[in-house]
């Protein structure tokens, strides 16, 4: 279609146009100055902050909170935990959902049914809280990392949308295989999977993020600070306002200290979202293809 | 007619032999898809799904940890009668119910909306520039997003300096669920608007062009045009969302809730929780917790019903 000009809109188009316009404008607006407004204000000095908010005065500006998180020992030992964790999880999550969606994948398969039910119904119905827990802790899982990383590493929607991909895959390369005599493991590793390529990195990038940004299970689950994924040490310095003790020891008064401890909340953010940001627009055509793959039933 | 019926039986038996035999040989022959392929994630399934689910026995139980499940003092009902009766069961009913709905109702339409308005946006710069800006908030975490809620609600935060107040939002009840549903809004609405912008590109070019040629006004595209394009995934995506209402997620309202505001954040999920693992109260936490999921199942069977009856007889 050609490009249409606005002013060859009716009356009625163009109201409806403008208004539109206008809420989306908003909306973009919402985003794009709380964003800067972080970045800005994690320089500014702590007391400035406080008071006035940020300012484009650079006399007033400091990396004084960069300073301070970026030496803190335990935002790093979050960030080296919270990448262990998650590609471990990436890696065994998505290898085992990769697996089962073959035989489920095939029609010839026998006992498919029978499987397909002993899965789904996980996906409406668990033991819940409590009873997951006490297993956790009856397999001597308490503070280890697996944890973390066994219950939820077999995902039933992921195996769904894994079998649909494969199903879509021509049965010609089958047949040519099992012409050469080639073996399930053979079929499977040497010509399936290299062309699944597409599928492997939409549910890799998932469940990555998944793991990266989640706490809860952490939190249930691991008490030693040794173990703690970044989330955690977040959640103390932005939701309970604790920020680690090596952050803000040396500060005597308690004001300066609790102004501080709101500076330092703004670089925290902007270190911690960082990565996830930065890979974003790397693996953008995978994200939105996933999505596509998220959005037909399997 | 005696005998004809014994062999028909006498055949079926027959045939269901076979059908074992033919079993047990496909089973041999194709080993390796049971114990390579499938046998991991079942194993993963009947560890960390089955056997929680027999642990919802502790519900009807005085579970106490050091006798375990055989020897523990088997009560019944007792813990459902005491949630059910006790006055805080229908405020965290209620909680829960209200936080879901109403983030359904005010969250599902957005993305549509905005994938309208992208659809709309002649210049393909623009339109990638404000997409980079709708999807950025997608990408930090929910710790990170209540962080920045509760930085910018605090009483010395940028709102209450820019109107030159001294409010206290987070330890508002009243407050707290319009701040959870818009915080969501603001960082799901971009992104849940992909899958719907990708249909819509994908809508039929011959209805488009002559949808134009006739004049037709904006309203009359998108009826004509744009909503049978999108109409499926819509339907799809409203069933997922509605079914889900129960299990509303935990991470984003615990992180949100303060003393203050508990009379609405309070939710069952979060409530499961406290009386679980930080009060010790195995038995009640997991009947609330197996209440909860009934629930749920009910929901999700029920509108998976209505949809299929709304959508000719296709559900999910």
């Amino acid at each position: 279609m050609d490009k249409k000009k606005f002013s060859s809109y009716g009356i009625q188009d163009k109201m409806l146009l403008l208004t539109g316009y206008t809420l989306l404008g908003l909306f973009v607006l919402a985003i794009v100055i709380p964003v800067i407004y972080i970045i800005v204000a994690s320089f500014i000095d702590p007391v400035t902050l406080q008071n006035k908010g940020i300012t484009f005065d650079f006399s007033k500006w400091t990396l004084t909170a960069y300073e301070r998180v970026a030496t803190n020992a335990q935002i790093w030992i979050g960030f080296k935990n919270a990448v262990v964790y998650s590609i471990v999880f990436t890696v065994v999550s998505v290898g085992i959902t990769l697996l089962c969606a073959y035989p489920m994948s095939r029609v010839d398969f026998r006992g498919r049914k029978f499987f397909n039910v002993i899965f789904m119904i996980t996906m409406f119905f668990g033991g819940g809280l409590v009873p997951t827990y006490l297993l956790i802790g009856n397999l001597g899982l308490l503070d280890s990392m697996w944890a973390v990383i066994l219950p939820g590493a077999f995902s039933v929607w992921n195996m769904t949308i894994a079998r649909t991909y494969y199903r879509g895959i021509p049965a010609e390369l089958r047949e040519a295989a099992d012409v050469d005599g080639a073996d399930e493991l053979v079929y499977y590793f040497k010509i399936l999977l290299p062309v699944c390529t597409p599928i492997i990195a939409v549910l890799a990038l998932w469940q990555f993020v998944a793991m990266w940004n989640s706490y809860f299970d952490a939190m249930i689950y691991l008490n030693s600070s040794a173990k703690q994924p970044l989330q955690l040490v977040l959640r103390a310095i932005l939701i309970q306002s604790k920020p680690e003790p090596g952050m803000v020891s040396d500060i005597q008064s308690t004001a300066q200290r609790a102004q501080l401890a709101e500076l330092l909340k703004y670089a925290t953010i902007i270190i911690s979202s960082l990565p996830l940001l930065v890979m974003y627009p790397f693996f953008q055509k995978y994200f939105d293809s996933g999505i596509m793959a998220g959005s037909v039933k399997g | 007619m005696m005998s004809n019926s014994t062999s028909v039986s006498a055949g079926k038996q027959d045939s269901k032999t076979r059908e074992f035999h033919n079993s047990l040989v496909y089973v041999k022959q194709h080993w390796q898809l049971y114990v390579i392929f499938l046998l991991p994630a079942l194993a993963l399934t009947l560890i960390f799904k089955y056997i929680p689910m027999g642990g919802i026995l502790i519900a009807f139980q005085e579970y106490n940890p050091f006798k375990g499940i055989l020897k523990s003092k088997w009560v019944g009902f007792s813990y459902f009668q005491r949630f059910l009766s006790s006055p805080d069961f229908l405020s965290y009913l209620a909680n829960t119910l209200k936080l879901s709905v109403f983030g359904l109702l005010w969250g599902f339409p957005v993305p549509v909306i905005l994938a309208f308005l992208l659809n709309r946006i002649q210049s393909k710069g623009i339109k990638k520039k404000i997409q980079l800006a709708l999807y950025l908030p997608n990408f930090i975490s929910v710790i990170v997003l209540c962080g920045i809620v509760k930085i910018f609600l605090s009483v010395t935060g940028p709102i209450n300096l820019l109107l030159g107040s001294q409010i206290n939002f987070m330890t508002m009840p009243g407050a707290w669920r319009t701040i959870y549903i818009a915080s969501g809004i603001w960082q799901g609405a971009g992104w849940g608007s992909i899958m719907y912008t990708a249909a819509l590109a994908n809508a039929s070019q011959d209805l488009k062009e002559a949808a134009y040629l006739d004049g037709a006004n904006i309203l009359q595209q998108i009826k004509v045009v744009e909503w049978p394009a999108i109409k499926d995934i819509v339907v799809i995506q409203f069933i997922l969302q509605a079914g889900n209402i129960m299990s509303i997620g935990f991470e984003k309202a615990y992180a949100l809730q303060t003393d203050l505001n508990l009379a609405s954040s309070e939710i069952i999920s979060t409530y499961v929780y406290k009386q679980g693992l930080i009060s010790g109260n195995f038995s009640f936490s997991t009947a609330v917790g197996l209440f909860n999921t009934v629930i749920n199942v009910i929901l999700l069977l029920s509108v998976n019903k209505i949809v299929a009856k709304m959508n000719e007889g296709q559900g999910l």
